[in-house]
């Protein structure tokens, strides 16, 4: 239990996806322009991340790595199938976002259309594929460790394009030098933002 | 005398600038904002990041042809999920060949090969050129992105390792009487976060130069 808070917080503060890896910064960038839809779409990656990551580790599980199909016949137990690892989590990925698009165009029209073209871009988001894929090999054992890591690593991309979006709005009433205006002072503040994330480093809970 | 005039259609004046205009003024990192996500994490070392820009254009380049082939047949519902697909084979031939041949680096690179699948270049230039045009322009356009996509992470990756290591290519470029003299390596550039504000001086260079390409 210990061990799972611990490999919480850390997904959500040292290992952040946005500030420690880059993942999902195109999402990143560029809906982060009002604090109302990028919560929305926070809110979106956390639920598609719950959902696709620990299918994704049962499959790795019981049918791709090395001797994983053992479960099935005996015979099988020589097989390594891994190399097929990225082309499963990207079709799992794709799939369960479909899905979500369909769940919420139905229930909720207003986030719906709010978040216009970029829900299916989810799907092309890095954040969720490199969540499988750490997952994957950093070996996480048991499925409450992958919920935990999947919903560490949601909230803190969550947490980190709120924070962009909050200080962008007031970017807007600052005088940034012209050629830095938009993406270029977007980068830089997300780069303060990480260096003020590093204090959780080396911290042990 | 076919060969040589179908040369020239093959390489005319409009396809190479298919090729070239990525590199400024329409830089995919820079000017696109697609690519960021893998573009920083292996930019540490100057290695990675050029095993990495190899491999982006390679993907980018074939999966552009092969969608650009495919065009005409794919029905537009499914169309993300045959490009993925095809992204997806591509980026495991790129993986299994690197840890053929570059076992150490592809080690280094960890998860990021694999995230090449999502990398929004590829995806990006797919919807924005391949689905639409022929497939020999639609290669050059792949291949103009991956290396404008490559020299960003060149740079970024040069400015990174001779500050924060004081190396190039692992090779010590900063003479020993620098370091005698009181200089030493400014860690922050190994840090993540410096990847980002490197990236930002670049953009504020870059726009200062094209002053079209300034943001309202």
């Amino acid at each position: 239990m210990e061990n799972l808070f611990n490999l919480f917080v850390r997904s959500i503060f040292v290992d952040n996806m946005v500030f420690a890896y880059f993942l999902g910064m195109c999402s990143y960038l560029a809906i982060s322009k009002n604090v109302k839809t990028s919560f929305g779409l926070g809110v979106a990656v956390v639920f598609v991340m719950l959902i696709t990551m620990p299918v994704n580790f049962l499959i790795n599980k019981y049918l791709l790595s090395a001797g994983a199909l053992s479960w099935l016949s005996p015979a099988l137990s020589g097989v390594d199938l891994s190399f097929l690892t990225f082309i499963m989590f990207i079709a799992v990925i794709a799939a369960i976002v479909q899905l979500v698009e369909m769940v919420v165009e139905r229930y909720s029209p207003a986030l719906y259309s709010s978040l216009g073209i970029f829900l299916p871009l989810i799907a092309v988001n890095c954040a969720i594929m490199g969540g499988s894929l750490f997952m994957q090999e950093r070996e996480y054992q048991t499925l409450a460790e992958t919920v935990t890591f999947a919903a560490g690593s949601g909230i803190g991309w969550c947490l980190a394009i709120v924070g962009i979006a909050a200080i962008r709005e007031k970017l807007t009433y600052s005088q940034v030098p012209a050629p830095l205006k938009g993406l270029g002072i977007a980068f830089i503040v997300t780069g303060l933002m990480g260096i003020s994330f590093m204090c959780f480093l080396g911290m042990e809970l | 005398m076919k060969l040589s005039s179908c040369m020239k259609e093959w390489f005319s004046a409009k396809n190479m600038k298919l090729v070239t205009r990525p590199f400024g003024s329409d830089n995919p990192i820079t000017v696109q904002v697609l690519g960021i996500c893998s573009a920083l994490a292996v930019t540490v070392k100057l290695q990675p990041a050029i095993v990495m820009a190899l491999s982006v254009t390679v993907v980018t380049a074939l999966s552009n042809l092969i969608i650009s082939a495919l065009r005409n047949t794919i029905p537009p519902r499914v169309r993300i999920i045959v490009q993925l697909t095809v992204i997806a084979t591509l980026v495991i031939l790129v993986d299994q060949v690197l840890k053929a041949v570059a076992y150490e680096v592809s080690k280094q690179l960890s998860v990021f090969v694999g995230l090449i699948i999502t990398n929004c270049i590829v995806m990006g230039r797919l919807e924005a050129y391949a689905m639409a045009n022929k497939p020999w322009p639609s290669f050059l356009d792949g291949l103009g992105n991956g290396i404008g996509y490559g020299m960003i992470l060149v740079i970024v990756a040069f400015v990174r390792e001779l500050f924060g290591s004081g190396t190039l290519f692992g090779f010590r470029v900063v003479p020993e009487s620098f370091y005698a003299a009181g200089y030493s390596n400014n860690g922050l550039f190994i840090l993540p976060p410096m990847a980002l504000i490197v990236l930002g001086i670049i953009i504020w260079i870059h726009r200062s130069l094209h002053r079209d390409l300034i943001e309202k």
